[in-house]
């Protein structure tokens, strides 16, 4: 199939979209989807993700055919064709295979964000308001520190302030 | 009982550049095959859960949400879904074992089944990254009391595809840029934010056109990042674009051939009898240009989203009902448009 916007190249990317009140898709080459922003990892992944793979496999990685994940039977193979991981287990059973490519992906592989848990939160709100009561431990730190600036209690205000700039560092 | 303000008939800051601002968060339930390798049984199975987790209980969100299961939704409602911006287009290109949860203001919106088993969205007006991010993650934080989301301490929430590993969260904001789109530096701002680790996209129309002069500003790297830095990241290249747009836009406030597609473009609208869905939103363009730089008057910002909203094609005909054909749409389309364009002053 060739490009729909080039007509030159043969069509690698496929976009779903709506145009005119129906469901569309747009079948672009490589270069005509970078040009108009599809061109990343993410909307055209599957070919590039397999390229990464094939392109790892080959270095002397041992062959991972036989083993599938014990939890959704995806085999290496499988996941190379489609694109798609299997289960969250798949991550442990093909990581050896996985880091590198994660690793193209991202530049790194250590998640650095929120961790799952935290606070209780209840979700209460009059008159079509979608306002969460219980505070944020940054919202908590941030109320805190302007009662001590309120209270002249400087010290435990720089503490706080320092907490505080950490916390938005680091989210 | 007054009706509810949906979140885009809202006026937002810096609207005269920013449109919108959207927050995305991909969970999975641990328990599960990811969306593509689950049977039916079990994607029926995390719809329950995560339809529980929301609506069940003494939650007030019980009753700011509405589920709809996609199956038995029709055409024009799915796509009027889409247009409004509540779910992709993937998600109704196959309907089976997809529902989705929306607030009552469309602000908050919940894919079921889509790449990942949840989709958690964050709809706001204007440019407001920061509150929709804190949206999505109080959402996020309620579920994962009740669901247990896949996540490993070194690659983050885990997804159907690497490329949304760690924090799972894209944050995009929807921009309009006729100056720059009008002066030709496009191409080299968009190749320039690719470096930065950010992709914009044009909106498209038939033809893969861009439409309107807007864009979507996203970030696009997940792992390696928290939450805070990603948005942090992408707010301040957006208030970048922002500075560029509006000094474009002062350059061009001399030009008198700018000025003269503005001021058509506002005599069209408040005459057209028939307007095509791309011809409606070239004009738009001028019109949005023309208010936000004061040539125009009398017609609120958000006034006109509402209506670029209400008047797409599928939005169109599930709001009236019943099918309408292309002529009958456009038809409508201008009479909304001529409605609320009577109001322009220049
Ligand atoms: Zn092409
Ligand atoms: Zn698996």
């Amino acid at each position: 199939m060739l490009c729909q916007a080039c007509g030159k190249k043969t069509a690698t990317t496929h976009i779903k979209t709506v145009v005119n009140g129906k469901l569309t898709e747009y079948h672009l080459c490589s270069d005509c989807a970078q040009q108009k922003g599809y061109g990343d990892l993410f909307s055209n992944w599957g070919m590039d993700f397999g390229n990464l793979l094939g392109g790892f496999i080959g270095n002397g990685f041992p062959s991972p055919k036989t083993t599938c994940c014990p939890t959704c039977g995806a085999s290496f193979e499988e996941i190379t064709q489609s694109g798609k991981i299997g289960c969250a287990d798949c991550y442990k059973t093909f990581r050896e295979q996985l880091l590198p490519v994660i690793q193209r992906i991202h530049g790194t592989s250590r998640h650095k964000g929120k961790v799952p848990g935290g606070s209780a939160l209840r979700i209460s709100g009059g008159q079509h308001q979608m306002m969460p009561v219980k505070e944020s431990p940054l919202e908590e730190k941030k109320r805190l520190l302007k009662q001590a600036i309120e209270t002249q209690d400087f010290e435990t205000a720089a503490v706080l302030r320092d907490e505080i700039k950490e916390m938005e560092n680091h989210g | 009982m007054d009706e509810l303000k949906k979140w885009y008939e809202k006026a937002g800051s810096c609207s005269d550049v920013v449109c919108s601002t959207r927050v995305r968060l991909a969970r999975n339930l641990r328990q599960f095959p990811f969306p593509t390798r689950a049977t039916d049984k079990q994607r029926e199975a995390v719809e329950e859960k995560v339809k529980e987790a929301l609506l069940s209980g003494n939650s007030i969100l019980s009753r700011e949400f509405r589920f709809i299961p996609l199956e038995s939704a029709s055409e024009e409602e799915a796509v009027s879904l889409v247009e409004r911006h509540i779910v992709s287009p993937e998600f109704i290109s196959d309907r089976r074992g997809k529902a989705v949860l929306i607030s009552e203001d469309e602000s908050i919106s919940i894919m079921i089944n889509e790449e990942d088993h949840l989709r958690i969205q964050v709809l706001k007006e204007g440019l407001s990254l920061k509150e929709a991010a804190e949206t999505a993650d109080r959402i996020d934080t309620l579920l994962s009391e009740t669901l247990d989301f896949a996540y490993d301490p070194e690659f983050g929430y885990l997804t159907q595809c690497p490329t949304n590993l760690g924090t799972g969260m894209r944050a995009s904001v929807m921009l309009h840029l006729p100056a720059l789109t009008e002066n030709g530096a496009m191409p080299r701002i968009s190749s320039n934010l690719s470096k930065l680790g950010l992709t914009l996209r044009g909106t498209y129309g038939e033809g893969s056109k861009i439409v309107g002069a807007l864009y979507q500003l996203s970030n696009q790297i997940t792992l390696g990042l928290s939450e805070n830095e990603a948005i942090e990241n992408l707010r301040s290249i957006t208030a970048q674009l922002m500075e560029e747009e509006r000094k474009a836009r002062s350059q061009m406030s001399e030009n008198i051939g700018w000025r003269d597609k503005i001021d058509r473009a506002a005599g069209i609208l408040k005459t057209a009898r028939v307007l095509s869905s791309s011809e409606f939103m070239e004009l738009l363009s001028y019109i949005r240009i023309g208010l936000s730089t004061g040539v125009l008057q009398g017609v609120a910002i958000e006034e006109l989203i509402a209506l670029m909203v209400n008047v797409q094609p599928a939005t169109l005909m599930a709001k009236a009902g019943k099918q309408l054909d292309e002529n009958q749409r456009d038809v409508l389309r201008a009479t909304m448009a001529r409605e609320l364009c009577a109001k322009i002053k220049e």
